[in-house]
């Protein structure tokens, strides 16, 4: 039986991690390398890098520090955030992180799912999904998709657009709900459930997560992996405090130590 | 000196990064005498099995590969790396591998989601000396080995179907999952096959 995941987010930004709400006001929560092995130690299964710079200079200095971050970490990593062809994926891959995930730049130019998965693998091919609810009652939520750290909206629904990157080659999908980021208010389940039950890919949850209670839920809505940042960078809690917790609550975690 | 054979598509950056913490030089390699003749040889893989033999063939590298193995030399084969030992796998019909084990890699069932993308528990199959105790590996594949000879040692892990996770004899062992990406357990895994001291474990939990 595979582990249900535990995965703690750092968003770069010129060499710090920054935690902002929905997208915005970032403030700084620590260095990058330090938190990644800090994460491993503490039971965490993979690390998620996202580079959030906006200069040509900040996204070239994220090599190094992801070739820091690979250098002191034994679990995955996944690098995103600008990967706008198949040599930037090369570059972040050649630095030291095994998968990459690719978002807006997916969304002009759907085919270049299929180059990465042709080039490097599905299993390394990571699709971020950032999604905004735009119909809020049932029976007839939906989700649309939101590119360029959520200042645009994209006509494209979130649960077609999964359906779609499956087809194209990707191996995972990172769901993010982009009303719940960093609100800490629990992640968007019916989101979860409306992409989880149309694409049969692995789907990772994220955006809102405070506590132990909204992760179960999220497993329980079908979620492989949980996302958290906030609720890890501000030392709340521990990863494996976490799952003790969630095995607790009958979800099957790794729980071997890593320290 | 280990020698990780380049097969140009395998990312091996966190291979590397694992034998540089644990203090051991590596490079890089292509040459039939170095796989040959170094004391410790890696074949990594991601990717293709059919893609990864047409590699294999053309480099000239096939009977170093099985000439070592077959002497026992101390061997470390990873994810495809290990499912390149067999004869065939049905991703590529019609590729000839090693031909190590006599088995034909299958496809993961339909009824679980492949890739497996994640960390799986890998058990020893019967009590007996391993280069790991039971434990928890990271995983990215869509194929599987489902059965060894008997006279290679194996480990099991379940995912829709039982499949061989790691078999190995003397100084080579082939991991399905990826010891480099499995935390320090995996990390354990590395040392104990360079050190060549496998342990005594207890068998299947």
């Amino acid at each position: 039986m595979l582990k249900s995941r535990i995965i703690p987010c750092l968003d770069v930004k010129d060499g710090r991690v920054v935690k902002g709400v929905k997208f915005q006001n970032l403030r700084d929560a620590g260095c990058p390398v330090e938190l990644s092995q800090h994460y491993q130690q503490q039971g965490a299964d993979e690390i998620v890098v996202l580079d959030v710079s906006a200069t040509r200079e900040a996204r070239l200095a994220m090599l190094d520090t992801i070739e820091n971050i690979r250098r002191r970490i034994s679990i995955p990593l996944t690098v995103g955030g600008g990967v706008g062809s198949v040599e930037d994926a090369g570059r972040l891959l050649g630095s030291g992180a095994d998968k990459v995930s690719v978002n807006s730049a997916a969304v002009k130019d759907p085919e270049l799912i299929a180059r990465l998965s042709t080039r490097f693998g599905a299993q390394c091919t990571v699709l971020a999904i950032d999604a905004k609810r735009i119909q809020d009652s049932a029976p007839d939520q939906r989700w649309m998709v939101v590119t360029r750290s959520g200042t645009q909206e994209e006509p494209l629904d979130a649960a077609t657009w999964s359906k779609k990157v499956q087809q194209l080659g990707a191996g995972e999908i990172l769901l993010t709900s982009f009303d719940r980021d960093g609100t800490r208010s629990g992640y968007d389940l019916d989101l979860l459930r409306a992409v989880t039950s149309t694409t049969s890919l692995p789907v990772i949850a994220s955006g809102g997560a405070d506590s132990v209670e909204h992760m179960v839920e999220a497993f329980n809505s079908g979620a492989h992996a949980v996302l958290a940042a906030s609720i890890f960078h501000d030392a709340d809690t521990t990863v494996e405090k976490v799952k003790r917790k969630l095995a607790d609550a009958g979800i099957n975690v790794r729980m071997g130590a890593d320290s | 000196m280990v020698s990780i054979i380049d097969t140009g598509v395998a990312n091996i950056r966190s291979l590397q990064a694992s034998f540089d913490r644990l203090g051991q030089p590596w490079q890089l390699t292509t040459a039939s005498e170095s796989i040959l003749d170094s004391d410790y040889v890696v074949l990594p893989g991601v990717g293709a099995f059919g893609a990864a033999v047409e590699q294999i063939d053309r480099l000239g590298i096939r009977n170093s590969i099985t000439g070592r193995i077959e002497s026992g030399k101390p061997t470390l084969c990873i994810c495809l790396g290990m499912q390149l030992l067999c004869s065939s796998s049905l991703e590529a019909p019609g590729a000839h591998g090693l031909g190590i084990i006599p088995s034909q890699i299958v496809r993961l069932p339909d009824h679980v989601q492949v890739p497996q993308l994640g960390w799986n528990t890998v058990a020893p199959a019967r009590r007996t000396t391993a280069y790991f105790e039971a434990g928890e590996a990271y995983f990215a594949n869509s194929f599987c080995l489902d059965s060894v000879p008997d006279d290679w040692n194996h480990a099991v892990t379940e995912y829709g179907c039982r499949f061989v996770s790691s078999f190995w004899r003397g100084r080579v062992l082939a991991c399905q999952f990826h010891p480099e990406l499995s935390g320090a357990w995996g990390e354990n895994v590395i040392e104990n096959w360079l050190a060549g001291t496998p342990i005594e474990c207890g068998g299947q939990r």
